[in-house]
C-alpha cells in the first residue's frame, strides 16, 4: 500500500499539521510524522480541506458530450478540488430511471477522477407531469437520494407535495430549481434598472420567491425536507430565514457566480453571463454572502453549466443559460466569502463538503473529518496564488466561463480520492 | 474655398502682412461687377453663387453692387461642394454648409461662382460638379477675390480681384467683415513641420 | 460621434444637433432635379433585416441611394438564418466580401450590439431597430420633425429641444421607440412624459430621465408633442389590459382629446398606425399629425446619419463635452 504524507498543511486553515495516509485512509494526522516510505507533499502554507462535494453539476452527459463527459467533467472537478459530484437529470434521455442513472453512476466509476452521485428527474422527462420511478432509482447500483428537475421548476403544487411526501419512505430530498414559469416566459435577465434599459425580457426575483415560499410551506406541511437550488435574491434569503426559523426542515444552496456577479455585466450583452437564475443585484450579491455566512444558506454548489462556444459566440437571446464552474468556485469563494472575513476556512468546509454531502446523503464516503481512520479525500489548496483565468487550461470540455481574464485567488494544488492523487502540483494526474 | 486654403486655420504662419485692405477689397469687388455687367450683356440671367463660407459673403457684396450698376435685383445663392470633395475620405466627416438656389432654378442662367481664394482649382471642379446636379446653365464664370496661382486642374477664373503670385511656403488668408470682423487678404509664411514639402 | 451608431444614448448634444442641421441640408437635395450626392460613391452598405420592416428599409435603402453608396439588402428572416450561429457567419461574410458599413434590423436586443464588439466585423455598424433596445435613427427623426415644427425650420439649425414637453403614449415596455426617444430628448434638453397603463411600463423605468403618468388627459394640455406608440391586439391576450375598448378608451387619442392639447402641440406616430386602437382615423388625418412627414424625414436624417459616419476617413468630430444651448 502506498503512503504519502503531507507535511505542515493548515487542516481546515488551523494549525499547521502532518497527515499520513495509507492505502486509502487517513492513518495518522499530527506534527512530526515520521516521512518513512511515504511520498512527501510540502504544505507549508496551503490549507487542507476535506475534498469538496458539489451538489448541483450538469456533466451533459448522455446526450450532450459536445459539451461535457462525465470524463472531462469529472476531471474538471477534480481540478477544482471536489471528489464527489452529483450529477443533474437533464441529459439527453433524461435520468428518470433506474437504467439511465445507472449508466452515469459507472461512467464515474470508469473515469476514476471524482465520484459521481446521479440525481434523478423528480418527473419524467422533467415535464412536471408524472413522477418518474424515484424509488427504484434509490434502489438502483446507483442508491439516488437526490431528485431534480433542475432547468425546469416542478411548479405543479400537487406534484410537488407528492414528491416531497413520496421520497420520505427512503430518505430521499427533492431539489427545487425555484422558477415560476408563467412569470418568466421569454425571461432573459433579471428584471430590473438593467433589463429596462436593455429591453431584454425580465426574470423577476418573485419568480423564484414565490415557489420557495410555497414550497417551504409544503415541506412543512407533509413533514418533508426540500432543498433549494441556486438560490439568487435577496428575499429568497429572508423566506428561506423565516422558514428555517419556524422549525421547517429546509436547505439551499447558492452559486459562487451569484456570490460574485451582477446583472451590471449584461450590459456587455456578452452572453458569458447568460444564467439561470440570472446575475442579480449588487444587493442581492451581499445578501446571499451574508446568509451563507450566518448558514440561512447551507452550501455552495457550482450549477456547473457547460455549453458548446457555438451557443455562446451569438447574440444574446439566441444564447444557452449557464456557466462552468467547478474549476473556479473555490477560488470565487475565497475571494467573496474568505479575503471579506465573512468565512473563516472551517466555515468553508463545512458548505462546500460536509454540509453538501450530509445534505445528498453521501456522508458516509464525503465530506468527512480530517482524521485518522475517515477516508483519504482530501483537497489542498494555495490560498497565497493570484492568477488570471485563462479558459484555455480547462479541464472541461466546454469554456463558457464568465471569469475569464479576472483575477482569482487560490488554487488546488492536490486532490486526493481515497488516497490516490487526481490533482498533483495544480495539475491532473 | 480651396482644400489648402481651408487648412490654412490649422497650419502655423510667421507674422502676416496685408496684401489687400478693405478699400481695395471694395474697389475690386465694384470692378470685377462693372465686368460682369460688361460681359453678360446687362446681367440679366446672371445668377451668383457663393462657395461658403466667405464666397457667400463676396457674393452677396457683388449682388449688391450689380444693382447699383443695373438697378434690377440680381439673384444671389450659395452652393456647398463638401459633399462634392475629392479628399472627403482623406479627413474627418465634416458638418456641410448651406446650398441656397434662389429663384425657380439655375436652367439657362448664366452662373457666376464666387469664392475667395483660388489655388489648385479643385473646388470649382467639385462646384462644376455639384451644378450639374442642380440644373444645367447657359454658362458658368468663376468670380474669385485672389488667385494664388498652383493651379492642378485645366481651371481659370473668369474674374479676379489680384493675382498674387505665391511659394507654395505661403499662406494667403481673406478675412471678410461678416465672419472675421475686418476686410482684408493676408500673406504669411508657413512655419510649421510640413512647410518644406 | 462614435463610430457605430447602436444606442441614441451614443449621441453626445453636439452630435446631435449636428445630426439634425446635417439632416437640414439633406432634405434640400429631395427638392432637386436630380436627388442624389456622389459623396459614397464606391462604399458598400448591407442592409442586413433579420426582422422584416419594409419602411424602415426602403427609408435607409433611399438614404444610401442618394448618397451614391451600392445597396446590398439581405433578409434573413425566413432563410436558414433564424439562430444564433448566423448573425456572426453572415457577419464574417459581409466582411469577407468587403463592405464599409452594416444597417442592421433584428428581433434580438443587443444584436447589433453584439456584431459591433465582439469582432466578428469591423465596419461600421448602424442600428436600424434590435428587439425592445434601442431604434435611433428614429428618435433621430422625431426629434427633427419636432424641431421643424416646434422650432422652424430654419430657426431651429444649431438649436435644440430645449424646454419642450414631449409626451410618449403606449406600449413603452415592448417599443425600442420610446426607448430611444427617451435617450435623445433627454440629450436635448426637452422634459419627457411617459403615459401608458402601468402593465406597459417597465420595471426599473424609475432611473430614466422622464416622468411617468398613467393619466393621459391630465399630460395632454401641457404637452408639445404627443407620441402615440402602436399597441399590438395581441397584448390584450397577455392580460396588458383588459380590451382593446378600454385601452382605447383610456390611452388612446381621438378628436376631443387632440382638442385639449395646446394649439401649437403635434401628433407623432412611428407607424404603422392601428387606427382605432391608439389613435382614431380622424387624429391620424388631422393637420396636426406629422406621421407622413417623419417618413419623408426618416430619409433626410439617415442620409445625415451615413454621411456623418461614412463620409469621410472617421466620423464627424464634435464637441465632446455636452454644451448648453445659449440663446
Amino acid at each position: 500500500m502506498s503512503k504519502t504524507l503531507i507535511r505542515g498543511a493548515k487542516v481546515l486553515g488551523g494549525e499547521a499539521q502532518d497527515v499520513l495516509i495509507d492505502g486509502e485512509t487517513i492513518s495518522e494526522v499530527g506534527t512530526g510524522l515520521s516521512a518513512d516510505g511515504a511520498t512527501v507533499v510540502e504544505a507549508a502554507g496551503q490549507v487542507l480541506l476535506p475534498g469538496l462535494v458539489d451538489l448541483h453539476t450538469h456533466l451533459r452527459e448522455p446526450g450532450r458530450e459536445d459539451s461535457e463527459t462525465v470524463l472531462t467533467g469529472t476531471r474538471a472537478a477534480a481540478s477544482g478540488g471536489y471528489t464527489a459530484v452529483f450529477a443533474m437529470a437533464n441529459t439527453f434521455p433524461v435520468a428518470d430511471t433506474a437504467g439511465v442513472v445507472e449508466q452515469v453512476y459507472r461512467l464515474g466509476k470508469e473515469s476514476g477522477y471524482c465520484d459521481v452521485q446521479p440525481i434523478g428527474a423528480v418527473t419524467i422527462g422533467l415535464e412536471g407531469k408524472k413522477l418518474s420511478e424515484l424509488g427504484a432509482m434509490h434502489e438502483s447500483a446507483a442508491r439516488v437520494t437526490v431528485f431534480s428537475d433542475d432547468g425546469k421548476c416542478v411548479d405543479d403544487a400537487v406534484i410537488m407535495r407528492r414528491a416531497l411526501e413520496y421520497v420520505k419512505a427512503f430518505g430521499g430530498v427533492i431539489a427545487q430549481h425555484a422558477q415560476e414559469p408563467r412569470l418568466t416566459e421569454g425571461a432573459q435577465m433579471n428584471e430590473g434598472i438593467v433589463s429596462a434599459e436593455l429591453g431584454l425580457g425580465g426574470w423577476p426575483a418573485v419568480a423564484e420567491e414565490s415557489i420557495i415560499a410555497r414550497d417551504v410551506l409544503l415541506a412543512e406541511h407533509v413533514g418533508s425536507r426540500v432543498h433549494i437550488c441556486h438560490l439568487s435574491t435577496a428575499g429568497s434569503v429572508e423566506i428561506v430565514r423565516w422558514a428555517k426559523s419556524r422549525g421547517i426542515d429546509v436547505t439551499a444552496e447558492v452559486t459562487p457566480h451569484h456570490l460574485l456577479l451582477t446583472d451590471e455585466l449584461v450590459r456587455s450583452y456578452n452572453p458569458v453571463y447568460k444564467v439561470n437564475p440570472p446575475l442579480r443585484t449588487e444587493r442581492d450579491v451581499m445578501a446571499l454572502r451574508e446568509a451563507l455566512a450566518d448558514g440561512t444558506i447551507d452550501i455552495v454548489a457550482t450549477d456547473h453549466a457547460p455549453h458548446p462556444h457555438e451557443d455562446k459566440d451569438c447574440e444574446w437571446a439566441a444564447a444557452a443559460m449557464g456557466m462552468v464552474g467547478l474549476e473556479t468556485a473555490l477560488s470565487v469563494v475565497q475571494q467573496t466569502m474568505v479575503e471579506t472575513g465573512l468565512l473563516d476556512w472551517a466555515g468553508v468546509a463545512e458548505r462546500m463538503s460536509f454540509a453538501p454531502a450530509r445534505i445528498g446523503g453521501l456522508s458516509h464516503l464525503h465530506g468527512r473529518p480530517v482524521s485518522a481512520g475517515e477516508p483519504a479525500n482530501l483537497t489542498l489548496v494555495d490560498t497565497s496564488y493570484r492568477g488570471v483565468v485563462d479558459p484555455a487550461g480547462f479541464a472541461s470540455r466546454s469554456r463558457n466561463t464568465p471569469y475569464e481574464g479576472r483575477e482569482l485567488p487560490g488554487r488546488v494544488t492536490h486532490t486526493f480520492l481515497r488516497g490516490r492523487t487526481t490533482v498533483v502540483d495544480g495539475k491532473l494526474a | 474655398m480651396d482644400t489648402q486654403a481651408l487648412n490654412a486655420g490649422a497650419v502655423e504662419t510667421g507674422p502676416m502682412r496685408p496684401v489687400l485692405e478693405a478699400q481695395d477689397i471694395a474697389r475690386v469687388l465694384t470692378r470685377i461687377a462693372h465686368e460682369i455687367v460688361e460681359r453678360a450683356k446687362g446681367a440679366d440671367d446672371v445668377v451668383l453663387l457663393g462657395i461658403p463660407t466667405r464666397g457667400v459673403f463676396l457674393a452677396r457684396r457683388l449682388a449688391a453692387k450689380l444693382e447699383e450698376i443695373t438697378g434690377a435685383k440680381i439673384p444671389v445663392g450659395s452652393l456647398d461642394i463638401t459633399m462634392y470633395r475629392d479628399d472627403l475620405r482623406m479627413k474627418p466627416a465634416r458638418a456641410i454648409g448651406r446650398t441656397e438656389i434662389p429663384g425657380d432654378d439655375i436652367d439657362g442662367r448664366l452662373v457666376v461662382l464666387v469664392d475667395d481664394v483660388l489655388f489648385s482649382g479643385r473646388t470649382i471642379r467639385a462646384a462644376l460638379d455639384a451644378l450639374g446636379d442642380l440644373g444645367r446653365p447657359r454658362a458658368v464664370q468663376l468670380a474669385v477675390l485672389v488667385d494664388r496661382g498652383h493651379r492642378e486642374l485645366p481651371i481659370r477664373a473668369d474674374y479676379v480681384g489680384k493675382n498674387l503670385p505665391t511659394s507654395l511656403r505661403e499662406v494667403v488668408k481673406v478675412q471678410l467683415q461678416e465672419e472675421d470682423g475686418r476686410d482684408a487678404v493676408l500673406l504669411g509664411q508657413r512655419t510649421d513641420a510640413e512647410a518644406g514639402q | 460621434m462614435k463610430r457605430h451608431l447602436i444606442s441614441a444614448a451614443d449621441l453626445t448634444r453636439d452630435d446631435a444637433v449636428l445630426i439634425l442641421d446635417t439632416a437640414e441640408e439633406m432634405a434640400r437635395v429631395a427638392d432637386r432635379p436630380i436627388k442624389k450626392l456622389p459623396t459614397l460613391r464606391g462604399r458598400t452598405i448591407c442592409n442586413l433585416f433579420f426582422e422584416d420592416s419594409t419602411r424602415t428599409r426602403i427609408s435607409f435603402e433611399a438614404a444610401e441611394k442618394r448618397l451614391s453608396a451600392d445597396v446590398i439588402n439581405f433578409a434573413a428572416k425566413g432563410s436558414s438564418v433564424s439562430k444564433g450561429e448566423s448573425l456572426k457567419d453572415t457577419a464574417q461574410t459581409l466582411e469577407a466580401m468587403g463592405v464599409d458599413a452594416v444597417v442592421i434590423r433584428h428581433g434580438a436586443s443587443g444584436a447589433p450590439y453584439r456584431l459591433a464588439n465582439s469582432g466578428w466585423i469591423d465596419a461600421p455598424v448602424i442600428n436600424a431597430g434590435d428587439g425592445t433596445h434601442q431604434h435611433p435613427t428614429q428618435a433621430l427623426l422625431d426629434a427633427f420633425t419636432m424641431r421643424r415644427r416646434l422650432v422652424g425650420r430654419d430657426a431651429g439649425l444649431g438649436k435644440d429641444l430645449a424646454g419642450r414637453r414631449i409626451t410618449i403614449v403606449g406600449d413603452v415596455l415592448h417599443s425600442r421607440v420610446a426607448r430611444s426617444n427617451v435617450d435623445l430628448l433627454h440629450t436635448l434638453g426637452a422634459e419627457v412624459t411617459l403615459v401608458a397603463p402601468p402593465t406597459l411600463v417597465p420595471v426599473g423605468v424609475e432611473t430614466w430621465p422622464c416622468e411617468v403618468s398613467y393619466s393621459l388627459d391630465e399630460v395632454l394640455p401641457k404637452s408639445d408633442a404627443v407620441m402615440m406608440l402602436r399597441v399590438q391586439r395581441e397584448r390584450m391576450n397577455a392580460a396588458f389590459f383588459p380590451t382593446e375598448r378600454e385601452y382605447s378608451r383610456r390611452y388612446g387619442l381621438d378628436a376631443a382629446r387632440m382638442a385639449r392639447m395646446p394649439e401649437h402641440a403635434i401628433v407623432m406616430h412611428p407607424g404603422p398606425m392601428v387606427r382605432g386602437m391608439e389613435i382614431t382615423a380622424e387624429v391620424a388625418d388631422s393637420d396636426r399629425c406629422t406621421v407622413v412627414e417623419q417618413v419623408a424625414n426618416g430619409v433626410s436624417v439617415r442620409m445625415a446619419v451615413l454621411y456623418l459616419l461614412l463620409g469621410g476617413s472617421e466620423p464627424a468630430v464634435t464637441a465632446p463635452s455636452r454644451t448648453e444651448e445659449t440663446k
